[in-house]
C-alpha cells in the first residue's frame, strides 16, 4: 500500500504523521523523502504522529539513529498505543507537543484562535546570500535579490519584488503557492517542480504560482470574486 | 582633530576600489584636509602603485601592528600634497596578519592625527574585508554596471547592514553614457532599484584614470579629467556640501533628453 505521508510545520519544528500499514515499508519509504529533500530537513526538529502503531523501543531507536545521521532530531513521538509510549519514554522522547493537538485544551480563551501551520514574518529586503528556512509559511515585506533563498515547509509570500530563489512546499506539499508583486525569480520551484521565469512582459502586476495539473504556473493574482 | 574613517569595499575585485581610494584621498586633501589612506589589501598591496610611492615603503601596516615601528614612521608622504599620506600594506604576509580589533586600535590612534582616514578594501567577503571594515564609519561600496558587480555589491550591503554599520553610500563607477542610451548596459535607476541604498557619485569611463593611474599621479588633480571631476565632486558630498549629480548624457539633443525624463518620471 501507498498511502502517503504528511508532513506539516509547527511551532516546535515539523510534525510527521506516518499513515498506518507495514512499517517495514512505511520506515524507507518515510527515509527515503528525507533523502530527497535533505535541504529541507537538515537540522529539523521533528514530531512523529502514530496514532495507533505499535513500535518497540527497538524500532524506534533504530529510527532516532537512522534520522540522527541524516542531521535530524527526533524529539517527540505522539501515539496512543501504550506500547509506543513506553518505548517513547524509554528513549526520552516527549510524548506531547507543548500546545495540545488533540484540540481539547479546555482553557483557551478565545474561539477564534487558530492552529494551524505557523508563519514566520520578515520585514526586510533579502540580500544575495541571505537565506530563510522555515518549516511553515513565509511572509515577507520587502525584495528578494538575485543570490539570495528562501526555502518553507509551506507558502510563500513577496510583498515586494521576487528575483531571487524560492522553494515553497519544500518536503513535497504540492498545493503550496509562491505569492509576490512582481514574480521575476531567477528560479522558482513548488514541491518537486523546477521553472525559471519568462523574461520580463511589460509593467510588473501582483502574480501568484502554483502547481496546475502537474504544471508550474503563474497567473495574476487577484480575488477571484471581484470579476 | 578627530578623523572621520571612510572604507571603500566591492566585493568584487577590479571595480576601482583603490583608483577610488586614490582620487578621493587626493581630492580632500586638496580640498585642504589632512587625509591618510590606509592600504587594507595585506598581501596583493596596489595603492602604493596607483599614488606612485612605491619606492618610498620602509615600513608598513603591519610592522605598525606588530610595533615594530611608531605609526607616524608608516605614513608616507604623497607628491604632491603635502597632507596626504599613505599606510601601505605588507606584500610578503598575508590577511590573518592583522585582526579587526587591530584596525580599529590603529584607526583610533590614527583619529588625533588627520581629518580623514580612508581604507581601501581587498576584493572578497573574507577577513581582509572584515579588517577594514570594522573601524568605519561611513563605507562607500563601489560598482561598475554589470550584472556580476551589481550582485557581488548587493552581498557586501547585506554584511556591512549585519555588522551594523549601516547601509553605506554607493559609487557607480565606468559608467559609459553612450551604452546606457542604446540599452547595452544596465541604467543607474535599475541598479539602485536592486541596491537601494544612496548614490553618492556617478564616475564615467574615462582614460584619463589609466594614465594618471600608470603615472602615479590622481586624476581628481587633472582639471581637464571628467572623472576626477566626479571624484573632487564625491569628495565635496562626503564633506557635507550639496553637489548636483555631473549629467553623463554627451549630446543626446532635445528629443533624448525628453525621452529619459519620460522614462524617469513614468512607469517605474
Amino acid at each position: 500500500m501507498k498511502a502517503s505521508l504528511s508532513i506539516k510545520g509547527i511551532q516546535d519544528g515539523l510534525l510527521v504523521s506516518i499513515p498506518e500499514g507495514n512499517w517495514d515499508e512505511a520506515r524507507p519509504a518515510f527515509l527515503e523523502l528525507i533523502d530527497e529533500q535533505t535541504d529541507f530537513f537538515r537540522g529539523a526538529r521533528l514530531a512523529l504522529q502514530l496514532e495507533q502503531r505499535t513500535l518497540g523501543a527497538a524500532e524506534l531507536g533504530s529510527l532516532r539513529d537512522a534520522l540522527s545521521e541524516r542531521e535530524v532530531n527526533l524529539w517527540a513521538v505522539l501515539s496512543t498505543s501504550e506500547v509506543t509510549k513506553t518505548a517513547a519514554a524509554d528513549l526520552g522522547l516527549a510524548q506531547y507537543l507543548t500546545k495540545s493537538t488533540s484540540g481539547a485544551d479546555e482553557d483557551v480563551p478565545f474561539e477564534t484562535v487558530l492552529y494551524g501551520d505557523e508563519a514566520v514574518l520578515i520585514e526586510k529586503t533579502l540580500r544575495s546570500g541571505n537565506s530563510i528556512r522555515h518549516p511553515g509559511h513565509v511572509v515577507i515585506l520587502g525584495d528578494i535579490n538575485p543570490g539570495a533563498e528562501v526555502i518553507a515547509g509551506g507558502n510563500v509570500m513577496v510583498w515586494g519584488r521576487l528575483r531571487g530563489m524560492v522553494h515553497a512546499g519544500a518536503a513535497g506539499d504540492e498545493s503550496s503557492k509562491v505569492y509576490a508583486l512582481d514574480l521575476s525569480p531567477t528560479q522558482l520551484r513548488i514541491a518537486g517542480q523546477i521553472a525559471v521565469s519568462p523574461s520580463r512582459r511589460g509593467r510588473p502586476k501582483p502574480e501568484v504560482a502554483q502547481i496546475r495539473e502537474g504544471q508550474l504556473v503563474a497567473e495574476e493574482w487577484q480575488n477571484k470574486r471581484r470579476r | 582633530m578627530s578623523a572621520k574613517i571612510i572604507t571603500i569595499t566591492s566585493g568584487k575585485g577590479g571595480v576601482g576600489k583603490t583608483t577610488a581610494t586614490a582620487n578621493l584621498g587626493a581630492s580632500l586633501a586638496d580640498l585642504g584636509y589632512r587625509v591618510v589612506c590606509i592600504d587594507a589589501d595585506i598581501g596583493l598591496r596596489n595603492l602604493d602603485v596607483v599614488m606612485g610611492l612605491e619606492n618610498r615603503i620602509v615600513y608598513d601596516l603591519v610592522d605598525v601592528v606588530e610595533g615594530h615601528c611608531k605609526l607616524r614612521q608608516a605614513m608616507i608622504r604623497d607628491k604632491h600634497l603635502n597632507d596626504l599620506f599613505l599606510i601601505p600594506a605588507a606584500q610578503t604576509r598575508d590577511k590573518t596578519a592583522v585582526s579587526p580589533q587591530d584596525m580599529v586600535r590603529i584607526s583610533d590612534e590614527l583619529r588625533q592625527e588627520c581629518d580623514w582616514i580612508l581604507i581601501d578594501s581587498p576584493a572578497g567577503i573574507e577577513r581582509g574585508f572584515r579588517n577594514a571594515l570594522a573601524p568605519a564609519d561611513v563605507v562607500l561600496v563601489i560598482t561598475n554596471p554589470e550584472v556580476s558587480a551589481v550582485r557581488d555589491a548587493d552581498r557586501i550591503i547585506g554584511l556591512i547592514e549585519a555588522e551594523e554599520k549601516g547601509p553605506g553610500k554607493l559609487i557607480l563607477n565606468r559608467v559609459k553614457p553612450e551604452m546606457v542610451r542604446r540599452g547595452d548596459m544596465l541604467a543607474t535607476e535599475d541598479i539602485l532599484d536592486v541596491l537601494a541604498i544612496d548614490l553618492i557619485g556617478v564616475i564615467p569611463e574615462d582614460e584619463t584614470i589609466l594614465i594618471s593611474t600608470n603615472r602615479g599621479m590622481a586624476a581628481s588633480l587633472d582639471s581637464k579629467s571628467i572623472a576626477g571631476k566626479a571624484y573632487r565632486n564625491i569628495a565635496r558630498r562626503l564633506n557635507g556640501e550639496e553637489v548636483p549629480f555631473e549629467t553623463l548624457q554627451g549630446r543626446d539633443g532635445f528629443f533624448g533628453r525628453i525621452s529619459r525624463l519620460v522614462r524617469a518620471g513614468g512607469v517605474r
